[in-house]
């Protein structure tokens, strides 16, 4: 007995996909193994850790709990998807990303996706964090690696580069 | 001259790629390709016997390509795994099986493994896999191993596997005539790694060439390499493993090789289709390693200004089910336990026990922050005893700075003695005594007391013995572009080694921090190689990719002069570009990528630089192109193996206040002081120090691996086990560094991977313990981690008992 298979449209950093997937199969999955966007990690499964934390109509989502069928029809933006086009191939990094680069916000790198989603959606809603809402943007996401202190530093500097680049 | 880059805060090159979601971690190799995926069957009995695996139904289901348990294992890969580090003390290690044969001896023992088209269909595979256990009674716990009523494994009497004792002078005599003593009961809990990706394995055999490609996250590739053709009877030279980006390790990863990493190579091999295993996270919890749960019993004796005059320690060390890593982690402890002082007499002892639960390996800091914590606990008691400050009685048992190199008399885990090369340990105190405000904590307890908050401040102080042997090497190649390709064979998980070792090498070998591109642990680059663990890499491949370029130099140097005609001497190499000292620019010089064509007497010509190349002559035309003692390529290798590891130290000290209704516990002010020698890049080593401390931090009030009495662990994921987010580790950690270089090296370069997370479970017992000093005096803190409840118990206890 096969699986039943859903064809499904996914509209991810901007560019339409087209493909045919059980109704099980994990967004995280979907992105990473069928689309090939390994930039979305997954590191328990469970929707606690953060690690693979994509934006689903702008609004921070733990793709490991959402089915792919289920993200159908909206927007989703990937850690791929939060360069700047500045004309160059690879495009410019964006605002959170220079931050992370500056401040040495990663070390393995594993968890970092999830930060980088959370914080860009995170400082949308409040472009301008005190230490402590820096603090409270980023206190559902697990970093096993860097004790978290350059992570707030990041997100405040990535206030301050959104705002310099405005 | 270059700017020198060692020492430099340089940004890290491979964050460019992590940053953009280009990593390659080992879960995106081989996406869109014809992969399977593998799942593995798991015990969910602590202890039993197997009567009986039915797997008749399995490939039945759509996409099942493979089922397998023991019974289809041959050959080596049927043999029990490899025991990788034996000690003639470990008299009765044993190690699992890649599928469990008769018994199971934990929850999360392979049982059976199948590969699929995808991993949901595998599992689903899985569940159609009926196993007929025998329950047999389980031993959970070092109490229930010690009383060994019943036995994880029917031949190892006791429950022990091994029993070790050192001794140095007569630590029992010592205590005997002591002017005073006490004794200690101090215990730690497990925990373990937990990096945020868990192990992964994928292997390909190309049938075309007879070779094997396994992309694996492990902490040392050449060791699975040469597993895995063991296992699988391959020539090791059919055999390349390609360590990819490693979303942590901790320790966890050294360890090798996993059922998995053979299971996948063989499966790739008997299906000629590539093969993925992922590890989720309750497998990473159930089926790899934990550490830290040991028991200790001190006996000190001391004098009237608290120096130790005998020292003698007990402790019982839970080794799990199984002992593939030897007695490292025990013997650390037993060894390290010594820190920065010098007993007048020390005996050790103790016993690594089984228990029917996850198998033991080193967790960052490997054994040493159970040993800081049983030294330090026993100076804040002397302290205690004696009324005296807790940093008098440290400082008065110090090694002082012009007794290096100090030998304390004992083997060190690598066989080698126990001799610490340098370090400065009271002048260390006095700057963590600034750092955290010593002497200034008196007037803010007052202050905190008024408004009636708890305070208490604590320190613990820790020498950890880095850069442990053999040997690491490394490989440095000019190409004619004039980029310099690097390799080293050790692994990275989040280090920065990209960054650190392009630094020296710029540094040596004069040329743009940019040219240089460093590959770690693949076996391709780089075949000999031990691996990154005991805070290793810097010391170790730092040394070796020194030394490497410093060769590569020798030889442009050498072709540099015949070209230039001028003398070695004289020349000079700054941003690639080779000349003589003292000539204007452009004239008499020559560039890296030009040496490079014309150390290769080869007859086509294929780029820029080797047309570049047709205006200078090299070599002597009377004498062969390749001379007989060169060869051709502007290349250098070689190798570091120091004689001994090298003694990084630090301090650590915090400020802590305890609630007196929730015994909730909150850290005010965290101070590091630190040594780790020379630093190639301060940014990075801050940064170990920060993920240190955090982890440290989980370790000391949150993190337990919670197993019942049936061998179940019950908080196998991250919603159960707490591990810190950002709300609850120290906001701001104030470092100050020392730099006392290590003679042993050529970078003067001591570790700091591990350093920040061993005296956590100690600086908080001290840290807690004094803050309810004056509201339960004499309530002791013996056993780590504290939570608010436990310590709410305490002080309950407490009231009852006074
Ligand atoms: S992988 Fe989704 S939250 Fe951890
Ligand atoms: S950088 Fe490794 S888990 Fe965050």
């Amino acid at each position: 007995m096969s699986e039943e298979l859903h064809e499904v449209r996914l509209s991810v950093n901007g560019v339409v996909h087209e493909l045919r997937v059980p109704a099980r199969r994990l967004l995280s999955d979907a992105l990473r193994h069928d689309l090939g966007l390994t930039g979305t990690h997954v590191g328990c499964e469970h929707g606690v850790c953060g690690a693979c934390t994509v934006l689903v109509d702008r609004r921070p989502m733990r793709s490991c709990l959402m089915f792919a069928v289920s993200a159908v029809g909206s927007e989703i933006t990937t850690v791929e998807g939060l360069t700047e086009q500045d004309g160059s191939p690879e495009g410019r990094l964006g605002p959170v990303q220079q931050a992370f680069a500056e401040c040495h916000g990663l070390q393995c790198g594993f968890c970092t996706p999830g930060f980088l989603t959370t914080i860009t959606a995170g400082l949308r809603d409040n472009p301008d964090p005190s230490e402590d809402e820096a603090r409270e943007m980023v206190a559902g996401n697990l970093c096993r690696c860097t004790g978290y202190v350059n992570i707030v530093k990041s997100v405040l500097r990535a206030s301050e580069i959104a705002r310099e680049r405005r | 001259m270059t700017t020198k880059l060692f020492g430099e805060k340089v940004p890290r090159v491979e964050d460019q790629r992590f940053l953009r979601g280009k990593g390659r971690y080992v879960d995106d190799v081989l996406v869109g390709h014809d992969l399977l995926h593998a799942a593995v069957l798991r015990s969910p009995h602590a202890h039993a016997r197997i009567v009986d695996i039915d797997v008749s139904g399995v490939l039945d289901v759509d996409g099942v390509h493979v089922v397998w348990t023991h019974d289809d294992l041959a050959g080596a890969m049927a043999d029990p795994l490899p025991l990788l580090i034996p000690h003639p003390q470990l008299t009765h290690g044993r190690t699992q099986y890649a599928l469990a044969k008769d018994e199971v001896n934990y929850v999360g023992e392979a049982i059976a493994f199948v590969v699929a088209d995808d991993r949901y269909l595998a599992e689903d595979a899985l569940g159609r896999i009926r196993v007929d256990y025998e329950f047999l009674p389980p031993v959970v716990g070092v109490e229930s191993a010690r009383a060994a009523e019943h036995l994880v494994h029917d031949d190892v009497p006791g429950n022990v596997a091994a029993r070790l004792e050192q001794e140095n002078g007569d630590a029992r005599g010592a205590i005997a005539a002591a002017p005073h003593t006490l004794s200690l009961d101090l215990t730690i809990e497990r925990s373990a790694s937990t990096p945020m990706e868990g192990r992964g394995t994928v292997a390909r055999w190309d049938p075309d060439t007879g070779r094997l490609t396994v992309w694996t996250s492990t902490q040392t590739s050449t060791g699975v390499r040469a597993a895995v053709a063991a296992k699988l009877g391959l020539d090791l030279a059919q055999v390349d493993v390609i360590t990819p980006d490693v979303g942590g390790g901790f320790g966890v990863k050294i360890n090798h090789p996993w059922p998995e990493e053979l299971l996948v190579p063989l499966a790739a091999r008997t299906l000629g289709r590539p093969v993925k295993f992922t590890e989720d996270r309750r497998e990473h919890f159930i089926s790899s390693a934990h550490e830290r749960g040991q028991v200790h019993h001190v006996e000190v004796g001391y004098d009237d200004d608290g120096r130790v005059l005998g020292l003698d320690v007990r402790f019982w060390h839970d080794n799990g089910a199984y002992t593939p890593y030897g007695l490292i982690v025990p013997i650390i402890t037993s060894t390290q336990l010594l820190g920065p002082y010098k007993p007048g007499a020390y005996r050790v002892v103790f016993e690594s026990l089984y228990t029917n639960t996850v198998m033991v390996t080193p967790y960052r800091g490997a054994g040493r922050p159970q040993g800081c914590f049983v030294m330090e606990r026993t100076m804040d008691a002397i302290a205690a005893a004696l009324g005296k400050d807790r940093t008098e009685v440290r400082a008065a048992n110090f090694i002082q700075p012009d007794e290096f190199p100090y030998d304390h008399g004992l083997v060190f885990q690598d066989g080698r003695e126990l001799e610490y090369d340098s370090g400065d340990y009271p002048g260390s105190l006095e700057k963590l005594k600034a750092l955290i405000g010593w002497d200034e904590f008196p007037v803010f307890r007052e202050e905190m007391e008024r408004e009636g908050r708890r305070v208490g401040i604590g320190l613990a102080c820790y020498v950890e013995g880095t850069g442990v042997g053999p040997y690491e090497g490394a490989h440095v190649h000019v190409e004619t572009s004039g980029k310099v390709k690097v390799a080293t064979g050790l692994t990275t998980q989040g280090q920065g080694h990209a960054t650190a070792f392009a630094q020296i090498v710029a540094d040596a070998l004069g040329v743009r921090f940019d040219r240089v591109e460093v590959v770690t642990g693949d076996t391709r680059r780089m075949p000999y190689a031990v691996g990154t663990f005991a805070s290793r890499a810097a010391v170790m491949s730092g040394s070796a990719v020194h030394l490497a370029a410093l060769r590569a130099r020798e030889k442009v140097l050498k072709i540099a002069a015949d070209a230039l005609e001028a003398a070695e001497d004289d020349l000079e190499i700054v941003d690639g570009v080779v000349s003589v000292r003292g000539t204007p620019d452009g004239t008499a010089s020559i560039d890296l990528g030009t040496v490079a064509v014309l150390s290769n007497p080869l007859r086509y010509a294929f780029d820029e630089a080797s047309k570049a190349a047709t205006q200078f002559s090299v070599g002597d035309p009377g004498k062969p192109p390749v001379a007989e003692d060169d060869e051709p390529g502007l290349e250098g290798k070689d190798f570091y193996s120091p004689e001994r590891s090298t003694f990084a130290n630090g301090m650590h000290a915090v400020i802590v206040e305890t609630d007196a209704e929730t015994a909730e516990i909150r850290i005010l002010k965290y101070a590091v002081v630190h040594d780790c020698g020379r630093l190639i890049n301060p940014m990075i080593v801050e940064g170990q120090i920060h993920g240190g401390v955090a982890q440290g931090v989980g370790g000391a009030l949150l993190e337990r691996m919670a197993y019942d009495e049936s061998g179940q662990l019950v908080n196998a994921s991250f919603m159960d086990f707490l591990m810190p987010y950002v709300t609850e580790v120290p906001a701001h950690i104030d470092i100050d560094h020392l730099e006392t270089p290590s003679p042993l090296n050529p970078l003067g370069v001591k570790g700091a991977g591990e350093a920040g997370v061993i005296p956590s479970a100690a600086v908080f017992a001290s840290a807690i313990e004094d803050a309810e000093a004056s509201y339960h005096p004499g309530l002791a803190i013996t056993a780590m981690p504290i939570s608010p409840s436990d310590l709410f118990a305490l002080r309950q206890r407490h009231e009852e008992s006074s």
